[in-house]
C-alpha cells in the first residue's frame, strides 16, 4: 500500500500577524508550525503503515525551502518514508490549484490513500481534500475521527453536525483528518537524524502536466476585523443578574 | 443576471433554519447584482422540506428525491447538485457552511468549473466576498474569477430571511446520484440525542470549558434549562470526554452568534473565540482573572463556577417565578 500525506506549514496561531503591503497575504517574519491537522494526517498514515507491512508513506508540501524544512522535521522525522516539495509561492495559489497540484502528484505516485488535514489554520478554507477527490473521481471521507483500513476498504468515522457518521469507502480514496483522530507522536532524536538521509524530491509545477496554473479565487485584500472591547467585572452573581436584566436586557 | 441555486439543509424531514440565513445572503447578492434564486432539496422522502420553502420567493423549489440521496454522501450529492445547476442554468451555488455544505460544495465546484469561497460573512459592493481567515484574526476579501461560483455561507453572519408569501412551484428533478459506482457506503450514524435548541438557532448558549471537568452537565444543564438555552463546549471539554463533539464551538467546530453567550470555566483561546466572539452579549465566569476570555466578555465574574453557576441559576429561576 502507498499513502500520500500532506505537510503544510502555517503561521503560529498565537503569532501577531502583519498584513503584507499588497494586502494579499501575511508578512514573512512570523513563527511557523506544521498545520495541526496535517500532524493528525501524518500520525494516521504512520499508524496505517505500522499495521500494514510493506506500506510506503510519502509526505508532500507546496511552498519554498521553508516548507521543505517542515516536510523533513514534521513528517520524515516522525517516520514518513519520503518527501516531495512542489515549489510554489504560497500566497498566490488557491485551494483549486493546490488540489490540481496534488492531482498531478497522485498521477505520478499512484497512492492508495491520500490523507490531508481537514483544513489549514491560515486560509481556513476546508476545500482541498474534497476538490482533489472530485478531480480524481475518488470517494472521500472528510473530518475523520477514526480510520480503519482493511483490505481495499477504509471504515471512517466522521465528526459531523449532529453526531458521528461512519462510512465505508473503497480504496483509492481521500481522507481528511480532524483533530480527535489521534495524538500525533513527537519526532525522536534518531528520527531527526534519519530524516536528513531520506529520499526527497523537488518538483516544479511544470513537471506535473497541469492544464493551466490559473487560480479561480484571488485574495484582493486582507484586513483586521474590529475587535471586541472588554466590558465590566461584576462583583457577584446578584450584580450579574441585575445587569443582564436591566442593562443588557438579555434575560 | 445571476441565477443562484441554494442547497437546503434539513434533518429528519424538517427544514433547518440555517437555510434561511443562507437565503439572506442570496437575496443580498441578487439585490446587488440582479437575478433570481431557486432552492435545491436533495434527499429521500423530503417533499415536506420542499413544501416548507415555497413561501420564500424562489423561482422554483427543485426536489431531487432519490433513495441514494438519503444520506448526504458527498460524491452523490455533488453530482446531483451540479447536474441540477447545469440543467437550470444556475451560475452560483450556495449552501450553509455546515459539515454537509463543507463536504459537498467543493466537489460541486469542480463539476461546474467554478471557484469556491468558503464561510462567507459579507458581500462587498465590488462583488468580493468577505471571509474570516487565520481563525478570524484577519478578514479576507476574495474574488472569484470564474463565470460559475460556489459559496458556503457562515449562517451566523446573516439574519434569517423572512417568508415573502407566494407559492413557488415545486419541480421534481430526475436525479441520477450514481452512488452505486461511487464506491462509498453509508454504515451508521450515531446521533446526539437532545431536546434542546440547535446551537445554530439558539438565542442563548450556555457553554462550558475544561474547568467543569466531569461536572460539565451538572453545571451547564440547570442553567440551560431555565433559559431555554443550547449547550456548547470548548474543544478541551470535548477532548476530555465531558461533552460530545457536536457541541464544540470554535475555529474547527460550530460558529455561533447568539443574543447571550455564557462562557463558563474556559480560558478563551483564539480558536474558541473564532466561534463565538460575534455573540451579542458575552458573560465570562472564570476563577482566574487573567484569562483572555475576560478581554471579550461584556460581563465578567471572577468566581468558582461550581458555586457561581448554581447560584446564578437559582436567581434567574426566582426572577422568572
Ligand atoms: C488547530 C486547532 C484547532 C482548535 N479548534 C478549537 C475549537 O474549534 N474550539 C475550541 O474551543 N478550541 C479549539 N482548539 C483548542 C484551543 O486552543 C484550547 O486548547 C481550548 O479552547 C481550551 O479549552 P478550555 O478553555 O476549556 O480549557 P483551558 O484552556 O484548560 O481552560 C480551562 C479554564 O477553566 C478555568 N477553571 C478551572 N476550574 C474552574 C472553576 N472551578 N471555576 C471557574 N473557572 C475554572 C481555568 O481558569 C481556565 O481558564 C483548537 C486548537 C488547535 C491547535
Amino acid at each position: 500500500m502507498k499513502i500520500l500525506v500532506s505537510a503544510k506549514r502555517v503561521s503560529d496561531p498565537n503569532a501577531k500577524l502583519a498584513i503584507a503591503k499588497d494586502g494579499k497575504w501575511i508578512e514573512g517574519d512570523v513563527e511557523y508550525i506544521l498545520n495541526p491537522f496535517c500532524e493528525n494526517a501524518i500520525e494516521c498514515a504512520l499508524q496505517i503503515a505500522e499495521a500494514n507491512e510493506g506500506t510506503e508513506t510519502v509526505a508532500i508540501g507546496i511552498g519554498d525551502d521553508e516548507t521543505a524544512r517542515f516536510i523533513r522535521q514534521g513528517a520524515l522525522a516522525r517516520g514518513i518514508d519520503r518527501g516531495i516539495l512542489v515549489s510554489a509561492e504560497e500566497a498566490s495559489i488557491d485551494s483549486d490549484l493546490i488540489a490540481r497540484i496534488y492531482q498531478g502528484v497522485v498521477h505520478r505516485e499512484k497512492p492508495d490513500i491520500v490523507l490531508l488535514g481537514k483544513q489549514a489554520i491560515d486560509g481556513d478554507s476546508n476545500q482541498v481534500g474534497q476538490l482533489l477527490a472530485e478531480y480524481l473521481g475518488w470517494p472521500q471521507a472528510t473530518f475523520a475521527s477514526k480510520v480503519e483500513v482493511s483490505g481495499n476498504k477504509a471504515i471512517v468515522t466522521r465528526e459531523v453536525d449532529g453526531g458521528l457518521e461512519t462510512l465505508e469507502v473503497s480504496l483509492p480514496c481521500v481522507i481528511t483528518a480532524d483533530l480527535r483522530l489521534n495524538e500525533p507522536r513527537f519526532a525522536s532524536l534518531a528520527g531527526i537524524m534519519k530524516a536528513k538521509k531520506k529520499p526527497f524530491d523537488e518538483l516544479e509545477i511544470d513537471d506535473l502536466d497541469l492544464e493551466d496554473t490559473d487560480t479561480k479565487v484571488q485574495i484582493v485584500g486582507l484586513s483586521t476585523p474590529s475587535g471586541r472591547k472588554a466590558g465590566v467585572i461584576v462583583k457577584d452573581v446578584t450584580e450579574l443578574v441585575q445587569k443582564l436584566r436591566s442593562e443588557a436586557r438579555a434575560i | 443576471m445571476s441565477k443562484v441555486l441554494i442547497l437546503a439543509e434539513h434533518d429528519k424531514g424538517a427544514l433547518k433554519k440555517v437555510t434561511l440565513n443562507t437565503l439572506a445572503f442570496a437575496r443580498q447578492y441578487v439585490a446587488k447584482f440582479g437575478g433570481s434564486y431557486d432552492f435545491a432539496v436533495l434527499g429521500h422522502n423530503v417533499a415536506g422540506v420542499a413544501e416548507a420553502l415555497r413561501g420564500y420567493g424562489a423561482g422554483a423549489v427543485h426536489l431531487a428525491d432519490h433513495a441514494d440521496l438519503q444520506h448526504p454522501i458527498a460524491s452523490a450529492w455533488a453530482k446531483v447538485l451540479a447536474d441540477l445547476a447545469k440543467s437550470i442554468g444556475a451560475d452560483m451555488v450556495v449552501a450553509p457552511a455546515t459539515t454537509t455544505g463543507k463536504d459537498v460544495l467543493p466537489r460541486t465546484a469542480v463539476r461546474l468549473g467554478a471557484g469556491m469561497a468558503s464561510d462567507i460573512i459579507a458581500l462587498t459592493d465590488s462583488g468580493a466576498f468577505a471571509r474570516p481567515m487565520w481563525a478570524g484574526n484577519l478578514t479576507g476579501n476574495v474574488k472569484i474569477s470564474t463565470a460559475n461560483k460556489v459559496i458556503s455561507v457562515r449562517a451566523s453572519a446573516f439574519d434569517a430571511a423572512e417568508a415573502t408569501g407566494g407559492q413557488s412551484p415545486v419541480v421534481a428533478f430526475a436525479a441520477d446520484p450514481a452512488l452505486a459506482s461511487s464506491r462509498v457506503k453509508f454504515v451508521s450514524f450515531d446521533g446526539v440525542q437532545s431536546t434542546r435548541p440547535d446551537l445554530a438557532e439558539a438565542a442563548t448558549i450556555v457553554s462550558g470549558g475544561r474547568g467543569l471537568k466531569d461536572r460539565f452537565y451538572a453545571v451547564t444543564e440547570p442553567l440551560a434549562d431555565v433559559l431555554g438555552a443550547a449547550i456548547g463546549a470548548t474543544r478541551a471539554a470535548v477532548d476530555d470526554g465531558y461533552a460530545p463533539n457536536d457541541l464544540q464551538i470554535g475555529q474547527t467546530g460550530k460558529v455561533v452568534a447568539p443574543q447571550l453567550y455564557f462562557a463558563i470555566a474556559m480560558s478563551g483561546a483564539v480558536q474558541h473565540l473564532a466561534g463565538m466572539k460575534n455573540s451579542k452579549v458575552i458573560v465570562a465566569i472564570n476563577k482566574n482573572p487573567d484569562e483572555p476570555i475576560f478581554k471579550v466578555a461584556d460581563y465578567g465574574l471572577i468566581a468558582d463556577a461550581f458555586v457561581a453557576v448554581p447560584e446564578l441559576t437559582a436567581q434567574i429561576k426566582a426572577l422568572r417565578g
